[in-house]
């Protein structure tokens, strides 16, 4: 549905795409991940069409958005950050203008409008003026703005932010929703967002995407690299590596603190295989006084951080 | 049955957004008001049914009034951010720019119709020629056209208004009074400069001859400035 290849973007010297390659299917949801600065912005930016790239191309159903964009733009419904709409207008008049402008025709306007007013919450609030309206309710008219005409796809800059727990929910279910028969992509820092809602994960980080796959997919690779923690009574560092070089898998081993004659390690793993079991009967043999034994999985915010801390 | 374009929808909304704050109804007052105690105040000195001074004064007082009407067309939108909304609406630049441009140019045809009452009221102390009202009106139209294209030019180089004004109105200011202070030039340069000039073509045209000239002129300010401001945004992706 939406291909993008070898897309870069500098601002002056500053890279801040460089050469992001991906392919979208219909009926997905993809989360773009990343920390502020990441290059996310810039991303849907040039997808939408409102930036050029430096090179690479973008095309969405075969057709590239730099050579037709009025096609595209027909095709995307944008929700840029923080939607800066039109502060002067009723938010009534604000979608009508849209409606407009997408070629709704005048048959089905009312009863299109009325029922994204429903989806998104509006109806309190349609003819009152933008800029009285909390961030919240500028956001579900972004949302609205966005979904107007109902286009095949749908790119939300930030969509939950500013917005309550339960409007949180609310938005969230609506992107599922959406997400069954279009091509939804949602850009966001907030990791439960896209446990929540996305089939599939790209994270970025200075403009190069580190990590793509489903959330279990990022879970399941990170499964291979765990560490077990380890209490030991009046034990050594170098005694506990003597006694675990044999064992495969562990990439290396720690002391994380001492406490009154006990010793705290960590043991790092790299391997698909749980091997408590052989660190467990090794510890037993010596006879040694174990007071605490735990495995420790990375969440999927240990993943995010470790791939996107700076160099 | 016509159907409605892009540009047609663009300029309901930015003509509505004049009248929605009292800015609107501010600027037509000053206008209305300075032009009017201008004209009227010298007036009676002459003693003649016309209205030449009103139109005389007109280029200048449009150097600090269409600016103001224009200069938020663009920088507000950066500023606010809501321009990234319409750059990505299935709307081409050109729509933009000339939605945008018409939108003023009604707000400034709007402003200038209350003077008509200092036409009515002239004609009816003395025999006015409407000739030169006539030409004058339609020059006014034309200038106004000039200088707002000029003015949404210099809107959509910046995200400050105050800057877009200032740089509007110093470019409104040169082409007018471009023919005036350049005197002691030598008369075949001078010429060229003349004819670079608005107020030299205005005046032409409020004498109520309407030469093709002069309307050329004016037109070609307005597709020079718009398309400077279509290149302008564009240079922005």
């Amino acid at each position: 549905m939406i291909e993008i290849s070898g897309l870069t973007r500098y601002y002056g010297d500053l890279c801040a795409l460089d050469h992001i390659s991906l392919v979208i299917e219909k009926g997905n949801i993809l989360g773009l991940l990343g920390p502020n600065g990441a290059g996310k912005t810039t991303a849907l930016r040039i997808i939408t069409g409102y930036l050029s790239p430096t090179s690479g191309t973008v095309t969405a159903k075969g057709i590239s958005v730099e050579e037709h964009p009025l096609e595209i733009k027909k095709m995307i419904g944008y929700l840029p950050e923080s939607a800066p709409l039109y502060q002067d207008m009723l938010v009534y008049d604000y979608l009508n203008y849209i409606a407009d402008i997408r070629r709704i025709s005048p048959d089905g306007r009312e009863g299109h409008i009325r029922t994204l007013a429903d989806i998104c919450g509006l109806n309190e609030v349609m003819h009152r003026s933008i800029h009285e309206l909390s961030k919240g309710y500028k956001q579900r008219v972004g949302l609205a703005h966005a979904m107007m005409g109902d286009p095949e796809i749908l790119v939300l800059d930030e969509p939950t932010s500013g917005l309550d727990p339960n409007q949180i929910v609310e938005i969230r279910d609506i992107i599922k929703k959406i997400g069954r028969e279009k091509t939804v992509i949602v850009s966001t820092h907030i990791l439960s967002e896209v446990e929540a809602t996305c089939d599939r994960v790209v994270i970025i980080n200075e403009g190069v995407i580190v990590a793509d796959g489903s959330t279990e997919e990022l879970k399941r690779s990170s499964e291979s690299e765990y560490s077990l923690n380890l209490s030991l009574k009046g034990v050594a560092l170098d005694d506990v590596k003597n006694l675990l070089a044999p064992v495969q898998g562990i990439s290396g081993i720690e002391e994380t603190g001492t406490d009154d004659g006990t010793h705290l390690f960590r043991v790092r793993c790299h391997t698909p295989e749980d091997i408590r079991e052989q660190v467990y009967n090794a510890i037993k043999q010596k006879d040694w006084t174990l007071l605490e034994f735990g495995r420790e999985s990375k969440s999927l915010e240990k993943i995010f951080r470790e791939l996107t801390k700076e160099n | 049955m016509v159907v409605p374009s892009n540009v047609s929808f663009i300029f309901k909304r930015e003509f509505k957004v004049y009248f929605i704050s009292p800015i609107a109804y501010i600027v037509i007052s000053i206008f209305v008001g300075i032009a009017g105690w201008l004209f009227f105040s010298t007036f009676f000195l002459f003693n003649q049914a016309e209205l030449r001074d009103f139109f005389s004064l007109l280029p200048i007082i449009f150097c600090f009034i269409i600016p103001a009407v224009t200069m938020r067309l663009f920088a507000e939108e950066f500023n606010v951010g809501s321009y990234e909304i319409l750059a990505t609406l299935p709307v081409t630049f050109t729509d933009i720019v000339l939605g945008k441009f018409l939108a003023s140019l009604a707000f400034i045809v709007i402003m200038i119709v209350p003077t008509l009452s200092y036409a009515i009221s002239v004609s009816l102390m003395g025999d006015l020629d409407w000739g030169p009202v006539v030409g004058g009106y339609i020059g006014a139209v034309l200038l106004g056209g000039a200088f707002s294209s000029i003015g949404i030019f210099a809107s959509s180089l910046t995200k400050n208004q105050i800057i877009a004004f200032i740089t509007g109105m110093i470019i409104c200011f040169a082409l007018t009074l471009i023919d005036k202070v350049l005197f002691f030039l030598p008369g075949r340069l001078l010429g060229v400069f003349q004819y670079i000039g608005a107020d030299y073509h205005f005046q032409n045209i409020a004498r109520g001859i309407i030469d093709s000239r002069d309307v050329v002129y004016f037109l070609s300010v307005m597709f020079i400035a718009l398309y400077a401001a279509h290149f302008s945004i564009q240079e922005k992706k």
